[in-house]
């Protein structure tokens, strides 16, 4: 174990081997802040949608959560990457006057941001469903719309309650824009390997990044930690609890 | 749009369900392997020797903080030197990609499946742990006996979901080059150049297969649900 090798130059780049990784992290941090928005919108309706009483409404969010819950990340990858552009004429050549290297990292941010809202809806709807039902029927007692509802009374508690499995989706997610190597992004984990397959120190730059992604870990749990107790209602206790998964 | 041609399937369906054979053996080894290690776990991270649930809660953090992508290439190295120091071997063993997944899959997924069961241990009311002991059981023979059976149990649904996610899990090894389910897909499809076929097939395949399976753990779930 010799941590020296990281401030070694790499051959034919510039930089050092620790610059490189850096680039890779820039790189998974961008495509998991990027897919959060999209995971983060697209949840919350898909969520909601499953909370109403329309019928279809609730179907077209179930049937969602299930497809993209129930294949791996990295088929979904394949399927965004190589399938759709088969597929459909449009969209294979769209992504032929992209460079490669925007080709993948807009599939990186659409194939993780879709995957992982199926399970942040999974948690808006069950912060919803953890809410008493008089809450819903005081709201509309009181003449709010069904959209004001949700705005005024529902979402504001709902999110409250579901940031602690919040930030195990958020930590998923960080982790899995790893998969995205398998289509050649050139994110942490790639830079990983190659740092290892080029200097044969594997030890070292595996050593090296899972220490990067248990510092970015701790950093995200403080975060969440974080605007957890600022958003803090008195008198409510955030609870909820995190299921498996990864 | 170039013509779908699916007979590439039919053609490759024996070497498909060799892969789907590696994929389905992965996983309910490391499933079984999985769960006695995370029960195990749970079981250090409830004991009240500071050091062992110290060393246990690190390491399920450890595992739960980093990619499975990269626990897989960590253990494919790190599988011969750890294989070499249980045995006492002189040299390090050579062992493929294909065998070290086993290793790795039982340590990472004993992480998750040891939260699972730690949940599971807590619920089961303290007064049953003081009967066990009043009763004159030993430490060990609380566990078994009255513990963990109802603890295995009430987590039966959640363990099994998770078998079903270490299902899909398995899918990385892949890009280790080891011929799963999807590692024989990439291979044909990149043979054939039949890329949108094979991976439509092995996706509507997973579908078919997790989603099933997760009606089934549904249904087990209400019927738990109702003997109680």
């Amino acid at each position: 174990m010799d941590p020296a090798i990281l401030f070694e130059q790499v051959p034919d780049g510039d930089g050092t081997w620790i610059m490189s990784l850096a680039s890779g992290l820039k790189y998974t941090l961008i495509i998991a802040a990027l897919a959060w928005i999209i995971a983060f919108l697209l949840g919350s309706i898909l969520g909601v949608m499953r909370t109403t009483e329309n019928k279809w409404a609730v179907r077209v969010g179930n049937a969602y959560v299930e497809l993209f819950r129930n294949i791996p990340l990295i088929v979904q990858f394949f399927v965004w990457y190589f399938v759709l552009p088969g597929l459909i004429p449009a969209v294979k050549t769209w992504v032929i006057s992209l460079d490669p290297t925007t080709h993948q990292f807009v599939t990186a941010v659409v194939c993780l941001g879709l995957f992982t809202a199926a399970r942040i809806s999974e948690q808006v709807r069950s912060g919803i469903q953890a809410l008493p039902r008089g809450q819903r029927m005081a709201g509309n007692a009181m003449g709010l719309t069904q959209a004001q509802t949700y705005r005024y009374i529902l979402l504001p508690v709902a999110y409250r309650i579901v940031i602690p499995p919040m930030t195990s989706e958020l930590m998923n997610l960080i982790k899995n824009t790893a998969v995205a190597f398998s289509i050649g992004l050139v994110e942490l984990f790639f830079r990983t390997r190659e740092m290892g397959e080029l200097t044969f120190r594997y030890f070292e730059a595996f050593a090296a990044a899972t220490l990067i992604y248990v510092v970015i870990a701790m950093i995200a749990n403080r975060a969440m930690a974080f605007i957890e107790k600022r958003t803090a209602i008195p008198g409510f206790i955030s609870g909820g609890a995190g299921g498996g998964g990864h | 749009m170039t013509e779908l041609d699916f007979s590439v399937i039919k053609n490759s369906l024996p070497y498909l369900w060799k892969g789907l054979e590696y994929t389905l053996q992965l996983t309910v080894v490391a499933a079984i392997g999985g769960v006695i290690w995370g029960t195990l776990l749970a079981m250090a991270r409830l004991s009240s020797n500071k050091f062992l649930s110290m060393a246990a809660a690190g390491y399920v953090n450890l595992m739960r903080s980093i990619p499975l992508l990269l626990v897989i290439f960590w253990f494919y190295f790190l599988s011969p030197v750890l294989l070499q120091w249980v045995s006492g071997m002189d040299r390090p063993p050579q062992i493929g990609a294909d065998r070290s997944a086993y290793i790795t899959f039982i340590l990472f997924e004993g992480a998750y499946f040891c939260e699972i069961m730690r949940a599971g241990i807590q619920s089961i009311s303290r007064g049953q742990v003081a009967a066990a002991y009043a009763v004159g059981l030993n430490y060990w023979q609380s566990m078994q006996l009255i513990i963990l059976p109802q603890a295995f149990r009430n987590m039966l649904p959640v363990l099994l979901t998770q078998t079903i996610i270490l299902f899909q899990d398995v899918s990385l090894v892949s890009l280790l080059n080891v011929t799963d389910f999807v590692g024989a897909a990439s291979k044909i499809a990149q043979r054939d150049s039949r890329l949108v076929e094979m991976y439509l097939f092995v996706a509507a395949a997973y579908f078919i297969m997790c989603f099933g399976l997760s009606l089934l753990v549904k249904q087990l779930q209400k019927k738990i649900a109702i003997v109680r």
